[in-house]
């Protein structure tokens, strides 16, 4: 076993590439004729004229139409099975921000693919048997509890499943159980390193050696601020329950991108506005299409994330297309004064701010006939000054960066530590009045 | 010398004023002096009073944001020009006044007492001494104020 294979979790992940598409194909035409199942895509199929055995070549996907959250939301609930309800072995949902959530079905089989998915990534960033890993997601209807429990449990590794809520007891339990390994949303992390401070104790010195971070949008600055501020290595994942949960993709050592599963799912990375295949390295929607779900599969699902995909190499082996970590959402990008803003951007300006903290909730209103922008940002106790210009000088700081990242201005309002909300599944950063009754991210 | 200040950060919202404001209120901690410095998106409220580390203690547990910092209070001649003597002093001293507000005017029939914050109390407080300029101990500066 050469030192890459010894930490690669499934030996399908380094197929090459020819036989993984042989493989895809396949895969393509049995995903598409159990879709076809469904009323949903009986019907989408027949009025795009594809049948399972149409698919000759992964070329033809493009002829499949497009799926998207709505639609899942207009079978509400269960109707986009594909199997008796009975052959059923669990139910996941997605957090509705509005009204219901999305439920995800999985059979016996799913499950099995899941959490060995889950386990891909956990040993591609480092778990053995003899860690111990602090599970700090939501268990529940959320996928990124149990998903990453069944991956650690099926590498064989100890799990503290401490779930979310009560971060000074999770700092206790961090401090007195001594685990290697931190699971949780990359802005829980930060949080548990808030309050390790707070409560006195030192976030580098509760003996975590590194974490696997993802339920949300993160930052490569904000890799470097975890790292520094808990003293680990951290590991992005990726994932979303509509196309399975967390195990989508994940990262390897090499840490440039995260390896998507393609013997499960096919990957594209089209333009959201003309639904055309942006080239490798551009940024687009990725659009997933799942070829071994049995409960529900899904047919080129649009997730609204926004990601570039990298085929060259990587020095891991692993031969799965990488995805670069989300830098947005289709659907959260906004528009100010005619300029495309991610809330990633307002992020990485913040990282770039001693001072600031990288929470903040933006909120857009046309007052009057301009979109005015509001960024309200968190300081840090210890940058707190008595001193008006020093706080004056923090604020065009921010100012500053965020002007230079975006190109445009916003207003910039400081608030206290810990008063905006942290998240343990995903993140609200975005508050639109313009458009009434509308919530910004799920 | 010197006497503690203690100033809070305030978000720009209806009740960032008085929160404080009442839970020193309920610890029975008596505002002696206070000055307000505001922008239009959030405010540095600086407070003095007697118990300042009690003071601290019941903030913090409010959540509020407190610093703690070092002022000068000094007694200036309660009449025309008094305060432009007193600030002549600074003249080519090289140190720097960052902001002034007063604790108590009509102290000792013809005195007021203001408090300035500058960047090296230690110097300052040397360098006004020399100067004829009377800075008040903390015992005094309570006293001036009827604390």
């Amino acid at each position: 076993m050469t030192p890459a294979e010894s930490r690669v979790w499934d030996p399908a992940e380094l197929l090459p590439r020819d036989r993984l598409v042989e493989l895809q194909l396949e895969r393509l035409r049995g995903s598409v004729a159990r879709a076809g199942i469904t009323p949903f895509y009986d019907a989408a199929l027949s009025r795009a004229g594809v049948a399972p055995g149409d698919i000759r070549t992964l070329g033809d996907l493009g002829r499949i139409p497009l799926t998207t959250k709505d639609d899942l939301r207009a079978h509400y609930p269960l109707g986009m099975l594909a199997v008796p309800r009975a052959e059923i072995a669990r139910i996941h949902g997605s957090s509705g921000t509005t009204g219901k959530p999305t439920f995800v079905a999985y059979s016996h089989a799913d499950m099995q693919v899941w959490s060995g998915l889950c386990a891909r990534f956990l040993v591609a960033g480092g778990l053995r048997p003899d860690h111990l890993v602090h599970v700090a997601f939501g268990y529940g209807l959320f996928t990124g509890g149990f998903g990453l429990h069944q991956g650690i449990e099926r590498v064989g590794a100890g799990i503290v499943p401490v779930a979310g809520g009560n971060t000074p007891r999770q700092v206790m339990l961090l401090r007195d159980l001594r685990p290697d390994v931190l699971v949780c949303t990359p802005s829980y992390a930060l949080h548990i390193a808030e309050v390790a401070r707070a409560v006195g104790d030192d976030p580098r010195g509760l003996g975590l050696s590194f974490g696997h971070f993802g339920g949300e949008p993160w930052t490569e600055e904000m890799r470097v601020e975890i790292e520094r501020e808990l003293g680990i290595q951290a590991f992005n994942n990726y994932g979303l329950s509509e196309v399975i949960g967390p195990g989508v993709s994940g990262e390897c050592f090499a840490r440039s991108g995260m390896h998507v599963a393609e013997d499960h799912f096919l990957v594209e990375c089209l333009d959201p506005w003309t639904l055309e295949p942006v080239p490798d390295g551009d940024v687009g929607e990725l659009v997933f299409t799942s070829l071994t779900k049995e409960a529900m599969p899904v047919l080129r699902y649009r997730t609204r994330d926004l990601a570039s995909l990298d085929r060259s190499p990587c020095p891991c082996g692993r031969t799965g297309v990488r995805m670069s970590r989300v830098v947005g959402r289709s659907d959260d990008m906004f528009i100010v004064r005619g300029v495309n803003v991610f809330p990633s951007q307002i992020e990485e300006a913040l990282l770039r701010v001693e001072g600031a903290a990288p929470h903040y909730v933006i909120e857009i209103a046309r007052p009057g006939t301009l979109d005015e922008a509001v960024v309200r940002v968190e300081i840090r106790p210890r940058d707190f000054s008595d001193e008006m210009r020093q706080m004056v000088a923090l604020r065009d700081r921010i100012d500053h960066e965020i002007h230079s990242i975006t190109g445009i201005r916003m207003t910039i309002e400081l608030v206290a530590p810990s008063t905006l909300g942290r998240s343990e599944g995903k993140a609200r950063r975005v508050i639109d009045h313009r458009r009434a009754g509308s919530t910004g991210s799920a | 010398m010197k006497l503690t200040q203690l100033s809070l950060f305030l978000e720009n919202r209806p009740g960032a004023l008085r929160l404080p404001c009442q839970v020193l209120g309920q610890a029975g901690v008596d505002i002696l002096s206070l000055s307000l410095a505001d922008t239009q998106q959030f405010g540095i409220l600086r407070l003095i009073v007697k118990d300042t580390e009690r003071a601290r203690k019941v903030l913090e547990e409010a959540g509020c944001v407190v610093k703690a910092t070092d002022v000068l209070a000094v007694e200036v001649p309660d009449r025309a020009g008094g305060l432009a003597d007193m600030l002549g002093a600074f003249e080519g001293s090289g140190l720097s006044i960052e902001y002034i507000y007063p604790l108590v005017a009509g102290h000792r029939g013809k005195t007021a007492v203001l408090l300035l914050r500058v960047e090296d109390p230690e110097k300052a407080a040397a360098m006004l001494a020399g100067r004829k300029v009377r800075v008040l101990s903390r015992e005094e500066a309570l006293e001036a104020v009827g604390a």
